[in-house]
């Protein structure tokens, strides 16, 4: 290998855990081949990575394990495309590679000392997952933490078993819902964008971070827009279609922005800065 | 700077080979009706007398390239245990491009903004940027669509370039740019040029007001675009002939935009980088079949965009157009990008 860096070729890694999260949704745990890159990984949370699969491709998930607890990095992929579906099919033991860390993070410091209020749905918690973990390993420099999370079904919830944890803790407020009855479903059923409004925390002092599907961002930004957040209290988090991962091949711009490089952390104001093209 | 140089036009053909025993020298080379960039060997047929149909990007961003290669290797001991090799290739040859014009030389400055001066280097790109030397001709007459001179630039505009060169009747004037030119010129022992000097900046001055002038101010464009954002009329309008067949992408000296892909026979493969032009369906079509640039005003409307108003917002207002006039001289629907960026301006 050559002493120049190399910002294609990935670090070769191994898949030691897999977890089904729902029908179409894998946790993959991985950990990077050599020790002592392993030993000094570090990342920021909210940052992503791009998986490969030698002979198939790569695509771009956020590192959802948070960076307070690096014995392995977390990827959760839903099956969608032909990366995806190739990485489904993966085995514990099997390799794959990893070009990480890339892009920009939660503005996590500024979020000291404030009320943080999550919103997210389906797939769209991994990214948020990373934040909780990370705020929960520093609990004491945040204010109240509430969780709203939805999915189309309860078997379409992500991460059961640490909901399960979250919503047994005194110091977070989590709300789970799904969007129609279910049965042995027990809790809120709605659009997450309506169990905000039901729920209207209080914008004083409060970020917002806020990932899902497009729709439901959509209703979110209004729905907070209503409960008189302002847009710089509210932040989130975009998907693009990437190769390259470091803003030089040229499709995940919008504007003068790429999505890989300057996000895929946004907060509103910059948003609306540049041209509406999601 | 050395001192100049004059070449008798009958002596080309032995420069460039003398050259070519210490570089791989790429010059414009006749092919059917068309001239494209090719290795130089004794016996081709060189075109000096128009631009290359295609710029010389592709000597130093391939249209395709092996950005590194893969091997599955087995476990003998257990079947079901596969390591993988990858091997990188970043060893480059000294290069020559004989013979590009200002247009075309100027576009490797638009890459170097993007690919070198950043955080994070492109290494493939690097490597043969650094071991190529630019040889640039001079334009003594415009071709049709270009317009050069509306975007900053000119038919002898030396930026991007090493050494300079400019046929007068009787042949041509070399002046060094850069010091890679210069050794260059040393080692061409020509006669000495400086009593051209004078003549060739005096063609220079002709030519440059001969080319014409869809627009003549810069001021406000990129302001002005990105103000038509949301105007779907006006791109609607403005792209009802392309077909979004991506031509104008592949002939333009500033496009760098690339797919990644892989490809494997057997237990081994390469992950390959191709260029791939934002004028396709597919550019921005994601996984989950959501496509932020679905219909194609919205297409060309980002290359527009990003060529005169993106681009330059990010990079102290230098526009990523060169005015080469390929894309209008070559597009099939004679969709012109300098009367878009006119209408735009008057919109």
């Amino acid at each position: 290998m050559s002493s120049i860096h190399n910002p294609y070729l990935p670090e070769l890694a191994t898949v030691i855990k897999i977890i089904d999260e729902t029908p179409n949704i894998k946790s993959f745990q991985v950990i990077l081949n050599d020790p002592e890159k392993m030993k000094n990984f570090t990342f920021e949370p909210g940052q992503v990575g791009q998986l490969s699969l030698f002979g198939v491709g790569e695509s771009t998930f956020v590192i959802n394990s948070p960076p307070t607890r690096l014995e392995y990095l977390q990827f959760s992929v839903m099956k969608a495309g032909e990366v995806t579906s190739a990485i489904h099919e993966l085995a514990e033991g099997d390799q794959v590679g990893v070009r990480a860390p890339l892009g920009n993070w939660f503005p996590y410091e500024q979020m000291k000392g404030k009320k943080i209020l999550f919103i997210g749905g389906g797939i769209g918690l991994a990214p948020l997952r990373t934040l909780i973990l990370f705020m929960i390993d520093n609990r004491a420099d945040y204010g109240d933490i509430t969780i709203i999370y939805g999915a189309r079904t309860p078997n379409d919830l992500c991460y059961k078993e640490e909901l399960k944890e979250w919503e047994a803790r005194s110091d977070l407020n989590s709300i789970l819902t799904v969007d129609a009855e279910f049965p042995g479903w027990d809790k809120r059923v709605g659009l997450v964008p309506n169990v905000l409004k039901e729920v209207a925390p209080s914008p004083e002092n409060t970020v917002a971070i806020t990932c899902g599907p497009p729709i439901m961002i959509k209703f979110t930004l209004q729905a907070l827009s209503e409960l008189k957040f302002k847009d710089e209290q509210i932040i989130t988090t975009l998907e693009k279609r990437m190769k390259c991962g470091i803003g030089i091949c040229g499709r995940c711009n919008i504007g003068t922005m790429y999505v890989c490089k300057d996000g895929p952390v946004f907060s509103l104001t910059q948003l609306k800065e540049l041209p509406a093209e999601l | 700077m050395a001192d100049t140089g004059f070449l008798p036009k009958e002596n080309l053909s032995a420069l460039l080979e003398a050259l070519s025993k210490k570089f791989q020298v790429f010059a414009p080379v006749l092919e059917g009706d068309i001239v494209l960039f090719k290795r130089f060997a004794s016996g081709v047929t060189l075109c000096l007398t128009r631009p290359a149909n295609l710029p010389p990007k592709g000597i130093i961003f391939p249209q395709s390239e092996a950005l590194f290669n893969f091997n599955f290797k087995k476990d003998p001991e257990d079947a079901k245990k596969v390591a993988i090799e990858l091997k990188e290739n970043l060893d480059f040859s000294p290069t020559i491009i004989f013979g590009s014009r200002p247009c075309d030389a100027q576009g490797f400055r638009i890459y170097d903004r993007v690919y070198l001066e950043t955080d994070t280097a492109d290494p493939y790109y690097k490597g043969r940027r650094e071991k190529t030397t630019i040889i640039t001709l001079a334009c003594n007459a415009p071709s049709p669509g270009c317009f050069c001179t509306s975007v900053g630039r000119g038919p002898a505009e030396t930026e991007g370039s090493d050494l300079m060169m400019t046929e007068l009747e009787n042949g041509y004037f070399f002046e060094p740019i850069t010091e890679k030119g210069e050794e260059i010129l040393k080692e061409a022992g020509l006669e000495d040029g400086s009593a051209y000097k004078e003549q060739s900046q005096k063609l220079h001055e002709k030519v440059s007001a001969l080319v014409k002038k869809p627009f003549t101010t810069l001021e406000g464009i990129p302001e002005k675009l990105l103000s038509l954002f949301d105007n779907n009329q006006f791109w609607e309008e403005e792209t009802a002939k392309c077909i979004s067949c991506g031509a104008c992408t592949y002939l333009c000296p500033t496009c760098y935009c690339f797919n990644i892909t892989d490809e494997q026979v057997g237990n081994t493969g390469e992950r390959i980088r191709s260029w791939d032009a934002c004028m396709f369906f597919h550019f921005t079509l994601e996984a989950s079949s959501h496509n932020p640039r679905p219909n194609k005003h919205q297409r060309l409307k980002n290359r527009v965009g990003h060529k005169f108003s993106y681009y330059p917002k990010k990079y102290n207002n230098v526009i990523a157009c060169c005015g080469c006039g390929r894309c209008i001289r070559y597009c099939p629907m004679s969709v012109d990008i300098s009367e878009i960026v006119a209408h735009a301006q008057g919109a």
